[in-house]
């Protein structure tokens, strides 16, 4: 296990809004709430996820996959086909941007595992998470950046109004949106350290830095997570993957692990309550998120939102009619919608979970 | 009398000038340093180990302990000690014994680590105005729990825990025996034990039924001496640890003398008075891991599943033994550095063999890591914990909790002069004499050992506030806040931390 890392940190502002009825909106409405805090951002990163973007293909896991040098990606796509069925193989549609002067290839794949490769008890999300984790951490300048079903995320260095623009964001519709403007302090400035960051159909955007960071990558890498990006994100996105995916907790119990009540608090439970709450934070001590944070994390049934267990960073929610809206800035929930039905500031380490209608 | 060719280390010297003849030195020297010639105080200053009793208890301030300045010349190769040593050796033909953890200069790796704190992109968190959590509980943690919903939408718990011990913050007691400590210095233990929420440790002599109403606050261990070992006993804790090893004397047993064997020890200890209680080096029924397996599970039966804890000394393939326990069934493993305090031990093994406590930790809970066990043991550091950063650095290096045994002791009046195994402390910690043990009245001492306990847990506090973190689990393995200073590549990288400026 390498430790002579550079962790990477930074500030920033995020936005992300969902539709419980699946109503597909156009990605304009999230362009525009995260372009409104300008104050949040540095230019040095921005980026967006969708769900419900690909309907042509939602059987498929959508690989949006970047190349450093053009020649990595018949490596990639010599391993991809050992592997995978491919469906459809496409350049990410883009336009030229003047801020933009360089990036890199960007590829998405829609993808199936083979069969044959599907061995003795593992199931097909471990073998496509292998594969990310494969592909990032031995496959030098392919990384992949997008792995889920239906969804799709796209990020890169630039202002948000670049990114958008770069990415024909406003040419999506998806029932769920999430968004990250950075500000980093020490940026490689490279384009996989942008929000949001994802693994098969989790997407996180975040803002803060979590303070326990070391023993979370330690904790996760005991599961066999290799962490490739060294930032905050990476480990909530690993975490939430391990509690909720392979270890089966549900999103509240999961969200208790990482923003854990107060011994005080869980003290004062009924007995079962407490039973319960006391075996989760001595189980999962190496999972609590510590230190500032605010987390949306978009999955395929629902968006959540959740702040640290003692708020130090901002997060707001409102609703107006299907669509609920969370956002590190309340101007930034009402520049796309100016009269929400509700307006409030989630408490700390208190959960918004929404989730979409069947 | 033949006049050992060994110098007196210390020269104890009186002001005839300021003496007035009480004689509380004579009365508090339990060395015997000081005696009535008839119109002055006498002065034996070969017996002087410079404890300070007497001149704490000198109300002219007439005493003055200074170190010898007759040594013997000064050799940056053959040393003060092992000039003394031969020459004690020659005169005896023996094992010069000593009392306390190495006090040789080996590099102290926890004065070559700094601990991070927050500036801007992080807030350090207040803990004068926030919750600051330093609960921590020791034991086996499952890797995963499940959890169901009740009739009553509440959440319940499906997954069974195994036992755990709570502590009130990371710190417990090290092992001390009664007869290398006397009863009152065991109960200024239990009494601080129960007043701040922690453990203390029976160590391998039994347990005096004056403990027995701080059960709730006692382990109770099992050495290869078996001393004072019964159904009862192992019943009479929390939890009960089996010591393989000490860090002050890996791969030997405990020592204690005759000298320091009256009846209530004997008793204790299920053994006749006076006789040396010499426990073997290796446990008889322990020659390899599956029997240590047996008497772990063994005892488990005997205490109806009771937490156990097996205490090793730090040795160079520490990683792999302490997976091994692991992998016995241990709840807890107690590591014990090789600074490791002791109440007798051969000075030769005390400062020659084991490693730091430093490395064992990290070694260890890398170890640990790799084979994806971490979670099946709780990791207790010790020998050589001096203070709340100490604590800090071990806790962050890997450790759930650490241990302490000598800073307890300071606080009982003890100066380490490490003269332990002979009995005569004047300060009635390690003695049995009863004029001596009189002198330590449990109820004024536990309040000083609470306090100290007390002040290290507000400068834990304030260690974590300004690491911006406000639980104790967000510190624990979390070498990311720690740098190196001065220390090489090969340290950096077994300690898993990296050099100040990265």
């Amino acid at each position: 296990m390498n430790h002579d890392y550079q962790k990477d940190i930074s500030g920033c502002g995020l936005t992300g809004l969902i539709s419980r009825k699946r109503r597909r909106i156009s990605g304009a409405d999230i362009v525009k709430s995260l372009c409104l805090m300008t104050d949040r951002g540095n230019g040095l990163g921005a980026g967006y996820a969708a769900y419900g973007i690909y309907p042509g293909f939602k059987d498929f896991y959508a690989f949006h996959i970047m190349f450093d040098e053009p020649s990595v990606r018949w490596t990639l796509e010599e391993y991809l086909k050992n592997n995978y069925h491919i469906e459809k193989i496409e350049e990410i549609p883009t336009s030229p941007v003047k801020a933009i002067p360089i990036a890199p290839l960007l590829v998405r794949y829609f993808v199936k595992p083979l069969k044959d490769k599907m061995v003795g008890e593992i199931q097909e999300e471990d073998f496509v998470v292998n594969t990310v984790m494969k592909v990032n951490s031995e496959i030098e300048g392919a990384y992949i950046f997008s792995s889920g079903k239906n969804m799709g995320a796209f990020k890169g260095v630039g202002n948000p109004s670049d990114i958008a623009e770069f990415f024909r964001i406003e040419e999506y519709e998806g029932w769920t949106w999430t968004a990250h403007t950075r500000f980093p302090t020490n940026t490689p400035g490279w384009w996989g350290g942008a929000h949001p960051f994802t693994l098969l159909d989790w997407s996180i955007v975040h803002n803060g830095e979590i303070s326990s960071y070391g023993i979370n990558k330690r904790y996760l890498e005991m599961f066999g997570y290799k962490l490739t990006l060294l930032t905050d994100t990476e480990v909530a996105a690993y975490m939430l993957d391990l509690l909720i995916r392979r270890q089966g907790l549900d999103i509240p119990s999961a969200c208790l692990a990482l923003a854990a009540p107060f011994w005080k608090k869980i003290d004062a439970l009924p007995d079962g309550e407490r039973e319960a709450l006391t075996a989760l934070r001595q189980t999962y001590g190496s999972a609590l998120l510590n230190g500032p944070f605010s987390i949306l994390f978009g999955h395929s049934k629902g968006l959540v939102g959740i702040n640290d267990r003692i708020k130090l960073r901002p997060l707001v929610a409102a609703l107006k009619d299907d669509v609920t809206y969370m956002a590190s800035e309340e101007s930034a929930i009402r520049a796309i919608c100016p009269a929400p039905d509700k307006v409030w500031a989630p408490r700390a380490g208190d959960p918004v979970i929404v989730n979409l209608e069947d | 009398m033949f006049k050992s060719l060994a110098p007196p280390e210390y020269l104890a010297t009186i002001d005839r000038e300021k003496c007035i003849r009480c004689k509380r030195c004579i009365q508090n020297c339990g060395w015997g340093v000081y005696s009535w010639g008839g119109d002055k105080i006498l002065i034996n200053t070969s017996k002087c180990v410079k404890c300070l009793r007497c001149y704490h208890y000198c109300p002219e301030e007439a005493i003055e302990i200074k170190d010898n300045p007759t040594r013997f010349k000064q050799n940056a190769y053959w040393g003060y000690n092992h000039l003394r040593n031969i020459k004690r050796q020659a005169e005896t033909g023996g094992i010069p014994l000593t009392g306390m953890g190495s006090d040789l200069p080996y590099t102290i790796l926890f004065d070559n680590l700094l601990i991070d704190a927050c500036q801007v992109t992080n807030p350090s968190i207040d803990p004068l105005r926030e919750p600051m959590e330093l609960r921590t509980y020791l034991g086996k943690k499952p890797s995963s729990v499940e959890l169901e919903k009740g009739k009553d939408g509440k959440l319940k718990l499906k997954t069974k825990m195994p036992p755990q011990l709570k502590l009130s913050l990371p710190i417990i007691f090290s092992p001390m025996s009664f007869g290398s400590i006397s009863l009152n210095a065991q109960k200024v233990l239990a009494m601080a034990a129960k007043e701040c929420g922690i453990l203390m440790n029976t160590g391998e002599g039994g347990l005096h039924e004056d403990l027995f109403p701080y059960k709730d606050n006692i382990i109770v261990q099992v050495a290869s001496g078996r001393f004072g070992v019964n159904p009862d006993y192992l019943n009479a804790g929390v939890a009960v640890e089996i010591k393989i090893g000490q860090g002050a004397k890996p791969g030997i047993g405990g020592h204690l003398p005759g000298e320091k064997i009256p009846l209530e020890v004997a008793r204790a200890r299920m053994i006749p008075v006076g006789t040396d209680a010499i426990s073997p080096a290796p446990q008889h029924d322990i020659y390899s891991i599956e029997d240590l397996r047996q008497l772990i599970y063994a005892i488990k039966e005997a205490t109806n599943y009771k937490p156990v804890s097996v205490k090793i000394a730090a040795v160079h393939n520490v990683a792999a033994i302490a997976s091994g326990i692991v992998r016995a069934g241990a709840d807890i493993v107690y590591l014990d550095g090789f600074r490791g305090g002791t109440g007798a031990a051969p000075s030769i093994i005390r400062d020659h063999l084991g490693i730091p406590i430093e490395h064992a930790i990290a070694a260890v809970d890398d170890r640990l890591r790799q084979e994806g066990i971490r979670n099946e043991a709780s990791i207790i550091a010790a020998g050589g914990i001096r203070s709340s950063a100490d604590a800090a650095k071990a806790i962050a290096l890997g450790a759930d909790a650490v241990a302490i045994a000598t800073a307890a002791l300071i606080t009982m009046g003890c100066t380490t002069c490490g003269k332990c195994y002979t009995g005569n402390c004047s300060w009635g910690i390690t003695t049995q004499r009863p004029e001596l043990t009189a002198r330590l009245d449990p109820e004024v001492y536990a309040e000083r050992l609470i306090n100290l306990i007390h002040a290290w847990e507000h400068e834990l506090k304030e260690i974590l506030g300004a690491l911006g973190i406000n639980a104790v689990e967000s510190l624990r393995g979390n070498r990311e806040r720690l740098r190196g200073v001065g220390l090489d590549t090969q340290i950096l990288d077994i300690l898993g931390v990296k050099p100040a400026g990265r």
